[in-house]
């Protein structure tokens, strides 16, 4: 067991220095420092005054190792700001980024946690239910309705939930965030409702057919063959062995509650991760951006331990090893 | 540029290909009746399907000169689509709605009164022709994202699977590594840092998307190495070359055409949203949808513009996904029995 | 008293190239009480079909479409599904080809006997556990006590065919349908499992239908033989008559090789050709396409069942023109040329 996890840490750790120079090709070779200064402060700028600009952002370095100056470059700078969480400042308006991670966590847990719980709760019975009734009418009408709320763009999905709930119907605020439990309430429900509707046809289309390939097993035809009732079967035979493929799914999504929802965030006017992501598009904001994708890679690494462990609590014949 | 020009060699080399498919599936009994049981089961969603081809199509043949439509002399120098001919010279000065005879707001007569089925947006463009337009952007970025991941996926996957040992590490870490980072993140980093442009989009979401479908490709492969015609092959001293070739590239062909319907859906939809941050691409339904947001909180509201590009790019995914699914359950042996 | 099992006309269909193929063809046969049946045929002649319809587990979309399948008198093809429920385990129960898979993989095994009883039986839970325990001693697995909390994995594929085989005497079947038992085990494995099933057979009084390959194992335990061909039933006759003399040439194929069988394990002997499939069988006698001595006759119509001999019943014309024979010479060498 412990070795197991120490090589899956080892592993872990590889790709996180993968995903690093990947993050430093594209920010700091396909887009240069230069690129960089010249988008925060012009096309026409003097070169002297890019060159400072570089130097305050920490941008000065040369890019790659040379002789005499293996440790002083931005590749080696690169990797250990990003694995000493030394996030430096915004290329776009000069804040700490840490700080503003920091900030931007709590609100988008707010929204993401019990989206993610609700998603599971709403999904996770319809499909029991449509793989119940395989090959009826219900089983079909499920499938087809599936496909239709997968080929909604979640754009679709926002705009007109928020133009009739909100506009129409005024039940909830449009947008906006409050750091009371209880008034915030009323502003998450709106993007709640929406992030769990969004996913609802994936979600029952994935696990239907995870149920859907249990029930096709021999040692379901077992329990059959001794008399046991489909919902019996369902629920104590399809669904724990269910488990295993659902894992997959559901643990890894769970560190990505931390980096909050793109679209829902800044279209509800929620200050989450999320929303920090899209002012840095729209800044053209590159350290923020670039500290993002590290922070969802390492989130997502994790995600992938995590899932790996938890393989051995669902499953007996998963040994840690 | 003569982009134009372009454009139609495209769409010619497309038209032949279309020939070239059609005459080698004809030629196979496997093929064939799969796809006439694709037909039986889903005529509507293939000739859905066939009809926003054929609007991108039309939208892709161009040339210059010709009538100038509603007296632009400008227009008699540049290069017009099909599409631009039929519906587009009716410009307007500003919104209008479905069928109206005057502006909608302040009530000014219009050039082309009744002349506009789904109106005009903000400086006064005819949404229909709009939406067509988008037909074509929507299948050039379903299109040429598939042209640059699949043959990417395939030529990694295939090297891993078939020769295994330091090749399928490093495409195994390659994989892994990108598959690591947050799709949509990626993806708009990579717009970023390569500029926005169309093939910017297109490129970037190849990149985010080949993964999927080289994990696929390996595994299919490793299986294939292992069966028996293919180390019969290999004993009878045929080269890795034409195994590969023969043997191994044509066993994978259903999955690639099932991966090209799966992943199109994804990938418009994709654009929809990077077009809603702002990056995505020049006239796609997204950009459409994207701007009718300010149009909704207008009072009264303007609805005609997000609902034409909202069920255009509705209609296309769901009879793209109905295809798939179908063409899934009629290529995939294995899940034929749950989905049926 | 009439026999334990009764199966007149059974006919299971699947859809198929778009028309309902019969995989199992009106089938007609009887386990009687304390009797060991055995159903031999080649793989793909509808064996697992036969034992799954009897079962009413047919998977979608097949159906069992017509016909009777009597237990002790009552018919269970028209049973409410409750009812049915209570039949499988208790009245018949089942053990499959591959233990590999049909023993649930994340439930210890047990449990999975525990809960055979427990749906048949108001017991308690540890009640049931020291039945489970008691199972397992008489099916032969060591350390039982011990072995009722492993998983499927940790044992080994003759051991999971005994937990099988435990679970399907847990409610005190008075059936038990041993689709090829041990197919999937090695041979002194095999030996082991067959002479328990026969163990408790004797023990128990039970009846069994005995689904196999191997006509060694016939030759072995079983009191009766029913060969199927193609869905069909060919020949039906008590063991010792079978093999002394088989008189469809179908059967007769299987036995030319019958030396080499002495050692049990061995496949059934390949008879040259193929069978056809499924959804282009002939109209006539399915074997016509591999028969050595078929007639002009054999393709019109299928063969029906003679009494050839004692409990020996045959579907053949080739028999049928020999029980007529002299005078009608003349003719069958006409038809034969034609
Ligand atoms: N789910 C299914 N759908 C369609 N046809 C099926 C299905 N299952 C089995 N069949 C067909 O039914 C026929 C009989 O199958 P069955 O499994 O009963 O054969 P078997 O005699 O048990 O063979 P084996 O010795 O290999 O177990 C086969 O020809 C097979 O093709
Ligand atoms: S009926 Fe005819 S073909 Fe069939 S087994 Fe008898 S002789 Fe052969
Ligand atoms: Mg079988």
């Amino acid at each position: 067991m412990g070795a197991y996890v120490i090589r899956r840490l080892g592993y872990g750790a590889i790709v996180v220095f993968g995903v690093l120079f990947l993050l430093f090709i594209l920010f700091f070779t396909v887009t240069s420092p230069d690129d960089i200064a010249r988008k925060a402060l012009g096309e026409r700028v003097p070169p002297a005054v890019v060159e400072q600009w570089k130097i305050n952002h920490g941008y000065d370095k040369p890019l790659f190792p040379a002789p005499g100056q293996w440790a002083d470059n931005m590749l080696v700078e690169h990797y250990r700001r990003m694995l000493t969480f030394d996030f430096g400042r915004s290329d776009a308006d000069d804040t700490p980024i840490l700080e503003r991670i920091r900030k931007g966590m709590g609100p988008s847990l707010a929204l993401t946690i019990p989206l993610f719980v609700l998603s599971l709760l709403v999904a996770i019975p319809l499909a029991l239910l449509v793989a119940f009734f395989r090959e009826t009418y219900i089983d079909r009408a499920g499938v087809i309705l599936a496909v239709l709320a997968m080929s909604v763009s979640v754009l679709l999905y926002i705009i007109g939930a928020q133009y009739l709930v909100g506009k129409v119907l005024h039940w909830f605020p449009i947008s906006g965030f409050d750091s009371n439990p209880q008034v915030v309430v009323r502003f998450l429900a709106l993007p709640i409702m929406i992030g769990v509707a969004n996913g609802l046809g994936g979600d029952i289309r994935f696990y239907r057919t995870v149920f859907l390939e249990e029930s096709n097993t021999d040692y379901v035809r077992t329990a059959r063959a001794k008399g046991c009732g489909e919902v019996r079967i369902m629920s104590r035979h399809v669904f724990r062995n269910s488990l295993i493929p659902l894992l997959t799914r559901i643990v890894v999504a769970i560190p990505f509650l931390f980096t909050g929802s793109l679209l829902l965030e800044s279209f509800f006017g929620i200050p989450g991760l999320g929303a920090i992501t899209v002012d840095a598009i729209q800044g053209n904001d590159f350290s923020v951006l670039r500290t993002m994708v590290y922070i969802g890679s390492l989130l997502f690494v994790v995600g992938q331990i995590l899932t790996d462990l938890s393989y051995a609590l669902v499953d007996p014949r998963v040994r840690l090893e | 540029m003569e982009s134009h020009l372009i454009s139609n060699g495209i769409v010619l080399v497309m038209l032949f290909g279309t020939a070239a498919t059609i005459w080698a599936v004809r030629r196979s009994r496997l093929w064939s009746s799969a796809f006439v049981s694709l037909w039986h089961r889903r005529r509507l969603a293939l000739l859905v399907t066939a009809v926003y081809v054929g609007v991108a199509l039309l939208d892709s043949v161009a040339w210059v000169g010709g009538d100038s439509l509603g007296g632009d002399t400008v227009s008699l120098h540049e290069a017009r689509s099909v599409i631009d001919r039929v519906f587009g010279g009716s410009q307007e000065k500003s919104y209008s709605a479905p069928l109206a005879t005057t502006e909608f707001y302040g009530g000014r007569g219009l050039r082309y009164p009744g002349g506009h089925w789904l109106g005009t947006d903000m400086i006064g463009r005819d949404v229909f022709y709009l939406t067509l337009k988008g037909a074509r952007v929507a299948l050039l970025i379903g299109g040429l994202t598939s042209l640059i991941a699949i043959p990417l996926a395939l030529l990694f996957g295939i090297s891993a699977g078939y020769f295994g040992g330091r090749i399928d590490d490093v495409v195994f870490f390659l994989m892994t590594t990108l598959a690591s980072m947050p799709g949509l993140l990626l993806l708009i980093a990579l717009i970023m840092v390569m500029g926005k442009s169309t093939l910017a989009v297109c490129v970037a979401l190849a990149v985010t998307g080949w993964v999927g479908f080289c994990r696929v490709s390996r595994g299919e492969t490793l299986k294939l190495r292992e069966l028996e015609f293919v180390s019969a092959a290999r004993a009878l001293g045929v080269s890795e070359f034409q195994i590969l070739t023969r043997h191994i590239l044509p066993n994978l062909m259903h999955l690639v055409i099932i991966t090209f319907v799966l992943m199109f859906s994804g990938l418009v939809l994709s654009e929809a949203i990077l077009s809603w941050l702002g990056i995505g691409v020049d006239g796609s339904w997204g950009q459409m949808i994207d701007q009718a947001r300010n149009e909704l909180s207008r009072d009264p509201i303007v609805w005609w513009n997000i609902a034409a590009s909202g069920a255009a790019l509705f209609g296309l995914i769901l009879a793209v996904n109905f295809v798939g699914d179908a063409l899934r359950d009629v290529l995939d042996p294995r899940t034929v029995k749950d989905e049926k | 008293m009439t026999a334990l099992l009764e199966v007149t006309e059974l006919t299971t269909r699947f859809p198929m190239a778009g028309k309902e193929v019969p995989i199992v063809d009106a089938l007609d046969f009887e386990v009687g009480r304390g009797e060991v049946l055995a159903l031999v045929g080649e793989s793909g002649s509808g064996k697992s079909m036969t034992a799954l319809s009897l079962m009413r587990l047919v998977p979608k979309p097949g159906r069992v479409a017509s016909g009777s399948v009597r237990l002790d008198g009552e018919e269970l093809l028209n049973l409410p599904v409750r009812a049915m429920r209570r039949v499988r385990g208790a009245g018949v129960a089942m053990i499959f080809q591959e233990p590999m898979t049909s023993l649930n993989p994340v439930m210890r095994v047990g449990e999975q006997v525990v809960e055979a009883i427990r749906l048949h039986e108001r017991v308690g839970r540890s009640a049931a556990l020291d039945r489970c325990r008691r199972l397992f001693e008489q099916v032969g697995i060591p350390d039982a006590a011990e072995r009722v909390h492993a998983y499927p994995h940790q044992l080994s594929g003759g051991l999971k065919q005994r937990v099988m085989i435990a679970m399907a005497l847990s409610a005190r079947p008075r059936l038990l349908i041993a689709d090829e038992p041990t197919t999937a085990l090695d041979v002194t494995v095999q030996a082991q499992i067959l002479r328990l099933l026969r163990d408790i057979q004797e023990e128990t009084d039970m009846s069994i239908l005995l689904i196999t390959h191997d006509l060694g194992i016939v030759n072995e335990i079983a009191d009766r033989v029913a060969v199927l061909y193609a869905g069909r039933i060919v020949e039906t006759a008590p063991r010792t008559a079978l093999f002394e003399n088989p008189m469809h040439p179908y059967t007769q194929g299987l036995l030319r090789s019958m030396p080499a069988l002495a050692l049990s394990g061995r496949r059934l002997p390949e008879i040259p050709g193929v069978v056809p499939s499924p959804s282009d069988w002939p109209t006539g006698c399915r074997f016509a396409s591999r028969c050595s001595k078929v007639m002009a006759v054999c393709e019109g119509v299928l063969p029906e069942f003679r009494v050839q001999g004692p409990g020996h019943d045959v579907a053949c014309y080739a028999l049928q023109e020999a029980a007529s024979r002299g005078e009608k010479k003349g003719v069958q060498q006409q038809e034969g040329a034609s």
